[in-house]
Parts: structure tokens; sequence; C-alpha cells
């Protein structure tokens, strides 16, 4: 069910103030852990660094990205190809 | 045989059945149509007349139905590859989308089993 539109969008506070001093030239560099924000069509523009349990993954916004969340942009799980026999390694000879 | 909104020309059937045949018209739509254009909706398709072909028609015309829908439906989804989100990555995997499991099943998106190497 989606959220009740009364509330409006959910935005971490914390994120939402970052927000406007970016915008104002305060600060340069946005880190963010929540990545249930949504994302605002005032942040349309800026880069926005989402954690995604590791790192901090940088996520360009553009005005398509408006009204989904910030977590949707940095995966959270990395694919490293699946195992099955490995390949022969060629005999190097020796001397 | 009528046509309606492109190819579409089941007539033993009722009204409320036949319009199901067009692509984005389900029995609720059907009913609708029927009933804004003043067709009864039990009535068989070859006891219309060109009459009630064409005020079905212009019902139908309010909604996005076949090549349109399809069209509409690509677009959506073209939108969410673009933007890179995660949903979007998953079409491009030809991976379930809504967190499905993966480690078995999950044959509609990943197609035939292939035969593991080695076994």
């Amino acid at each position: 069910m989606p959220r009740s539109v009364k509330k409006g969008p959910y935005v971490k506070d914390s994120l939402n103030e970052k927000v406007d001093k970016a915008k104002n030239g305060e600060i340069e560099e946005i880190k963010t852990w929540s990545r249930d924000s949504t994302i605002l069509p005032k942040m349309v523009g800026l880069t926005i660094k989402v954690h995604n349990g590791k790192d901090h993954v940088p996520v360009e916004i553009s005005e398509n990205m408006v009204g989904h969340k910030l977590g949707e942009f940095a995966r959270t799980r990395t694919f490293r190809e699946h195992g099955g026999i490995k390949k022969k390694e060629p005999i190097t000879p020796v001397g | 045989m009528p046509r309606l909104a492109g190819v579409d020309i089941p007539e033993d059937k009722k009204v409320k059945i036949s319009l199901t045949y067009i692509k984005g018209i389900g029995s609720h739509r059907a009913r609708k149509v029927a009933e804004t254009s003043g067709v009864d909706p039990d009535e068989f398709v070859y006891d219309l007349t060109e009459a009630d072909v064409a005020k079905l028609r212009n019902a139908i015309d309010e909604y996005r139905v076949e090549g349109d829908l399809e069209r509409k439906v690509e677009a959506d989804i073209q939108r969410l590859k673009d933007i890179g989100c995660y949903r979007g990555e998953r079409h491009k995997e030809g991976l379930p989308v809504r967190g499905q499991t993966t480690q078995s099943n999950a044959r509609t998106w990943k197609g035939p089993r292939e035969s593991k190497a080695g076994k």
C-alpha cells in the first residue's frame, strides 16, 4: 500500500538540511545513509553519495528519478560469477 | 466480423467476453465500455448493429489499448533502465524485478535450464 499523501514524501531531516546547504554552496558533498529517502524535485542536478552497506556510491540525480528512493540507485550486492569447475591453468614449464 | 481498435474480431461471443480479446480491456473494462456506449453486455456480437459497433469503438477510444499500450509499457521499462535504478538493472539482467527468489525457480525470466558444466 502506498504512503498516505497527507504526510508528503519521506525525506530524512538530516538529508533535507544537507540538500539545502548544498544548494546554497555551503557544502560540496552530500553523504547519506538514508536509502529510504524519496528523491525530491529540488535534488535534481545534485550528486548524492548513497551508502550501500560498505561505501558511498555517488548518484547523479536526474529529473526522471524524482519519486524514487535513493537506495534504488545504490546496489547492495556484488555479483561475483558462478563457481563451477575452475578452468585449468596452463602448466608453466619448469626451468 | 467487426473490427475494433485494430484487428480484434471475435463474433460468436457475448459483448462482455468478446471485448476482452482486445489487449488492454479486461472483463471490468469490457463491461464499462458496453455500459457507456449503451450496448447490452450480454448481447452476442453477431446481433450488434453497425451503430452499436460504432458506439463501442467510440467508448474504447477512452482507453489506451493494443499497440499504444504496448508502447507505453516498453517506454516505462526503458525509463527504469535509463535511470539505472534497481528495477531497471534487473530488467537489463533478465532476472525477476520484484524481489522473487532466484536460487531456484524464476524460470519465466531465466528461460530453460542450462546444463551445468562438468556434470
